[in-house]
């Protein structure tokens, strides 16, 4: 089957924070990427800093910046859902993953990238992967794409043990930087602490422009 | 936004006065408060769009501000309000910013809806 990468997630930057790296290594090969953001991040507190964004401009600027961060990776197929901010998790679930399902039909991806279910800290990271998990689970066990999840709870070691997948990504940290960059609105301020880090190269800072790690999705499915 | 000066939102409030308007009131600690430092707890509440008409408005305090607006049957209260602007939908903006610049309230009045 032709490779296809079908990343859902839902705040624009969740894509340039967790799976830039990877986004960029398969348009870099050639391999179509399709980016699903759920929300325009409508309800984020930051407001760019020095401040430029308010609350009703946000939306607005946040779109802007979500076309630029898909320019900077390459993603040449962007969806952006209409979902609301902070609201995902109160939608109807079946609904949810109708929309979910829809797309993954469409696409026909051989990879899945969304937020692990439970472990996302994030109440829209979570209730998107639960989504994605559950439109995939309406298939046969033998029909369900590879699908990797990102897992950032303080808990996740204790609960799901370590990440199955770490890819190096320093041939393309120039890329995830420029994605970073594109979401100006949120990133500025924190990317200005983070160039003084990378300086003193602070462990933690190169961490975001080394390695991304990922969780494969375990299918717990009773019958097969 | 820019800086609040109490007269100039005072009589934006005013404006409001009497008129059927659609309220945006928020609060945030942020969604990982909890999550970086476990002795916080993660705390927001919003409300959009929700048809109100208020009798009597006031900005009040010496920065942050706070404002209150009195309804037939009930108030709607925001405190720590720091900066505002009244955009070109003819809507009154006002939050409240902390040291890093993020939002951690908004009062919002318009007389149509909030996009989005």
């Amino acid at each position: 089957m032709k490779e296809h990468v079908l990343v859902i997630l839902p705040h624009p930057d969740d894509e340039s924070f967790g799976v830039a790296g990877l986004i960029a290594q398969k348009r870099k090969a050639g391999i179509p990427v399709t980016y699903a953001c759920g929300t325009l991040g409508e309800m984020g507190r930051n407001m760019g800093n020095p401040l430029f964004a308010n609350r009703e401009s946000l939306p607005i600027i946040r779109k802007k910046e979500l076309e630029d961060a898909c320019r900077a990776m390459d993603v040449q197929d962007l969806r952006m859902l209409g979902l609301r901010d902070k609201t995902i998790e109160f939608e109807d679930d079946e609904e949810l993953a109708d929309m979910m399902e829809e797309i993954i039909d469409n696409v026909e991806p051989t990879l899945i990238v969304t937020f692990y279910p439970g472990f996302a800290v994030h109440p829209d990271h979570d209730a998107c992967g639960a989504a994605v998990i559950r439109a995939l689970k309406r298939r046969p066990i033998e029909k369900r794409p590879v699908t990797y999840c990102l897992a950032f709870s303080n808990n996740r070691f204790e609960k799901i043990g370590d990440p199955d997948i770490t890819i190096n990504i320093t041939d393309v940290a120039d890329i995830k930087l420029q994605a970073l960059k594109a979401h100006r609105s949120q990133t500025e301020g924190m990317l200005k602490q983070m160039e003084e880090k990378l300086l003193n190269n602070d462990p933690e800072a190169k961490h975001w422009f080394e390695q991304e790690t990922y969780y494969t999705y375990k299918w717990e499915d009773r019958e097969k | 936004m820019k800086p609040i000066t109490k007269q100039a939102v005072q009589a934006y409030l005013e404006q409001f006065l009497n008129k059927t308007v659609y309220i945006h009131l928020e609060t945030t600690t942020g969604a990982y408060s909890a999550h970086k430092n476990e002795s916080n707890m993660t705390v927001v509440a919003f409300i959009r769009n929700t048809k109100v008409t208020y009798h009597q408005a006031k900005i009040t305090g010496n920065g942050p501000y706070r404002v209150g607006l009195k309804m037939n049957e009930g108030w709607i209260y925001a405190e720590g309000l720091t900066d505002w602007v009244y955009n070109d939908e003819n809507q009154l903006l006002m939050a409240g910013h902390n040291s890093e610049g993020q939002l951690a309230i908004a009062l919002q009045i318009s007389e149509k809806p909030f996009q989005y």
